[in-house]
């Protein structure tokens, strides 16, 4: 990603605290490949980190849902004749930061996924997948899936002042 | 991810496990959990101290080990003393699904 000392000065803000915040559009393209996972998870979250409205806490629910619908965008890609790459753009403003995960593979529909047993049930333990959609969820503030038949586009919203749903809802 | 060590305290086969659990750490920790359980042990306590990311797919590798352990009428226990990997249990309820201890000491000695 581009270091904070390139950008361009239209893009290099203060916040009201005095503390730098930097805005701007991070892009990656990367291969299929499940090995690349930790690292699109090192970009965006340190372009969180730089970010004066990220608590740790925040970056850490950014970290696991962007890993994720990246997981799922490699995933979709398996078995599927396509060299295209995954692009993710990181769009980084004062207030929020919002990624989307692009691929070109199968597609799927998350209204079509099977709903997990109760936790209390025995049933629970049947099923070891069908969690990443719910950490997605609960941990991004807006998730927007959009499937079409040549790929499908993954957005996810974070603010940074506020808490996810998740920390709301305990 | 790495095993750090495998090691018994009484009936429990304790694994430490570091690093990070996704996709690509999560197959190499079902493997050993696995073996584990071929080689007769069927209580288990998986010590995720070291583990600095979990996704739902490191989440799922644990609810198999759960699940296959039960079948063998054993158990497994899970030492998450971190608040951030915790979390991740929590938001998918699994803390609702198996206990969650902050020692390997609390995770062996709870009745």
């Amino acid at each position: 990603m581009t270091p904070g000392r390139d950008l361009p000065a239209a893009t290099r803000r203060k916040s009201p605290d005095s503390a730098a915040a930097y805005t701007g559009e991070v892009v990656l393209e990367i291969p299929a490949q499940m090995e690349l996972v930790s690292l699109v998870r090192s970009v965006v979250s340190g372009a969180a980190q730089l970010h004066p409205c990220f608590e740790p806490e925040r970056v850490e629910d950014l970290r696991v849902a962007v890993s994720e619908a990246t997981t799922n965008a490699i995933q979709s890609h398996q078995g599927v004749d396509s060299a295209a790459q995954i692009r993710l753009t990181c769009n980084v403003t004062e207030e929020q930061i919002e990624v989307t995960i692009r691929d070109h593979g199968k597609g799927f529909d998350p209204d079509a996924l099977p709903r997990l047993p109760d936790p209390d049930s025995p049933e629970r333990l049947l099923h070891e997948s069908g969690m990443g959609l719910r950490l997605m969820r609960m941990l991004a503030d807006e998730t927007e899936i959009r499937p079409s038949s040549s790929g499908t586009s993954v957005r996810l919203v974070f603010c940074g002042s506020k808490r996810s749903r998740a920390a709301v809802g305990r | 991810m790495h095993l750090v060590e495998t090691f018994e305290v009484g009936p429990w086969s304790v694994t430490a496990v570091a690093g990070e659990l996704d996709v690509v750490g999560g197959p190499e920790l079902r493997q050993h959990v696995m073996a584990q359980l071929s080689e007769g042990s069927s209580h288990l306590v998986l010590d995720l101290s070291g583990v600095d990311f979990i996704d739902s797919f490191g989440l799922g590798v644990v609810v198999g080990a759960l699940k296959r352990t039960r079948l063998l009428d054993g158990d497994l226990r899970v030492v998450v003393p971190a608040p951030r990997i915790r979390r991740v249990f929590e938001v998918c309820d699994l803390d609702r699904v198996f206990k969650l201890h902050k020692t390997v000491q609390e995770a062996v000695s709870t009745a």
